[in-house]
């Protein structure tokens, strides 16, 4: 049987992550609690990936320590992940979900496959190559592929990076309605208006520390920290 | 002359020519069979798995691609010799012994090849798997189901080695007429006795194979490029 106790909230605790030499996220503590979505913001290389992942369970923190819903560790059965450049297995896209529903040990069937790729607007293209998909196309499969994971915890790493303002709408009202039925969310991103839009809180990374940790309104019109002001009128933060 | 002489056999259907081709189909087709049982799992275990001397185990397959087939059938003719370990199964000169040869000589570029393609895809996939929680059987089976358009092309690649190499079949095989007597085999000993008529026709069915084969691997190409992407 598999674990189905709740992965929330997700705890660091003074944790650091290094490769090699380089320290990309010294000494993090944060709480990510159930709720509305929770953005990361940052600029290139503050470690913001890498704080997704490691609250995914996918990598192991050099130091500190992590827990999920007070487990320390555990196979991440109720979290999934959208990577920012999502790769498609070499099938159609409705085998593409059905295989990630068979990986989470859900029933492939026809239906839930469809009801997967009707929620996130792709009901007419499960027959198509999923590598013959736009962009914009694969990012909602990816998100239907974390979806049949029936997760308790998303998480996105800059799902719209690369889509235009209508893929970005598309992706951005999925993320919305998924938010909106009871699943918490965590994304990255650089738009800052997305992360008005979307996110409740705003975790704001520099250099691989957590700069400011404050609910979404208070950041933008009052962020506390320097860094965060600066960020905020456009001045390079390095 | 000769050339109208080859294609008359041909068209005629005659029987001992066609007999060499069921043979040689047999035999390329087995030991193909059989080297892509050991090979693609040893590929896939390469490709994904660290261990001490893995660089050293690519090289050597690496390597072994470029097996020269007299090589093979030396070494199989003295592991199947009488005085050899093998000599007790008492197969030398049988088609069972050119498909080990074969087999030896076709497997570690099936291997080396599935090896790279595993790796490429592993790399791309490595991440999506990971988060999936899949298995290491679960995620080697995804690998492979995934990378079987490119399997099957490497397996034809096999096999058209396998058909078209001479040196191994003629050491382990002995060329008997009627038994193992294959085309490659066909075509040097008719060429020497000056039958000209026999060892074109078998080389048109060579070549016309290995088109096949080629033609094969690229509407496989095009068809999954088309159906899966």
């Amino acid at each position: 049987m598999r674990d189905r106790a709740s992965d929330l909230p997700i705890a660091f605790a003074a944790v650091s992550y290094s490769a090699g030499p380089v320290m990309i996220l010294d000494r993090i503590s944060l709480m990510l609690e159930p709720g509305a979505p929770t953005a990361l913001i940052g600029p290139n290389g503050s470690g913001k990936t890498t704080l997704l992942k490691l609250a995914m369970g996918l990598i192991q923190p050099t130091s500190g320590r992590m827990t999920w819903g007070g487990r320390s560790g555990g196979p991440p059965v109720r979290r999934a992940f959208v990577f920012q450049k999502p790769a498609m297995l070499r099938r159609s896209a409705a085998a593409n979900v059905a295989f990630a529903l068979s990986a989470a040990e859900r029933s492939a069937d026809r239906a839930t496959v469809n009801a997967l790729l009707e929620q996130v607007g792709l009901g007419a293209r499960a027959s198509r190559p999923a590598r013959r998909l736009s962009g914009g196309e694969q990012q909602r499969l990816a998100l239907a592929r974390a979806l049949a994971r029936n997760p308790e915890v998303l998480f996105l790493d800059e799902p719209t990076a690369s889509l235009d303002p209508s893929g970005t709408k598309a992706v951005e009202d999925i993320i919305a309605e998924i938010a909106a039925s009871g699943v918490k969310v965590v994304f990255s991103t650089h738009d800052l208006g997305q992360a008005r839009r979307l996110a409740a809180d705003i975790v704001f990374l520099v250099t691989g520390r957590i700069a400011e940790h404050a609910p979404v309104q208070q950041f933008f019109a009052s962020p506390a920290s320097a860094q965060g002001s600066a960020f905020l009128r456009g001045d390079l933060v390095i | 002359m000769d050339g109208s002489s080859a294609l008359d056999l041909i068209l005629a259907g005659d029987a001992n020519l066609f007999a060499i081709v069921r043979l040689s189909l047999l035999v390329s087709l087995s030991a193909t069979l059989l080297a892509a049982a050991v090979a693609l799992p040893l590929g896939a275990f390469v490709a994904l798995k660290p261990f001490p001397g893995r660089d050293a185990v690519i090289v050597l397959l690496n390597g072994l691609m470029g097996l020269p087939p007299v090589v093979v059938g030396l070494l199989v003719f003295l592991m199947l010799s009488r005085s050899g370990p093998l000599g007790a199964l008492g197969i030398l000169f049988t088609p069972q012994a050119m498909i080990l040869a074969q087999t030896i000589l076709i497997a570690p570029i099936l291997a080396a090849l599935t090896r790279q393609v595993i790796e490429d895809l592993w790399t791309e996939y490595r991440d999506e798997l990971s988060a999936m929680n899949l298995g290491p059987l679960a995620s080697v089976g995804a690998l492979l189901w995934d990378a079987r358009f490119s399997l099957a092309t490497i397996m034809l690649a096999g096999f058209g080695r396998a058909a078209a190499e001479v040196g191994a079949v003629m050491i382990v095989g002995g060329n008997i007429d009627g038994f193992t007597r294959v085309m490659t085999t066909s075509i040097a000993l008719e060429t020497s006795k000056g039958n000209l008529s026999l060892a074109i026709g078998l080389g048109i069915i060579l070549i016309g194979l290995v088109m096949a084969v080629n033609a094969i691997a690229w509407t496989v190409r095009r068809w999954s490029e088309n159906y899966a992407g």
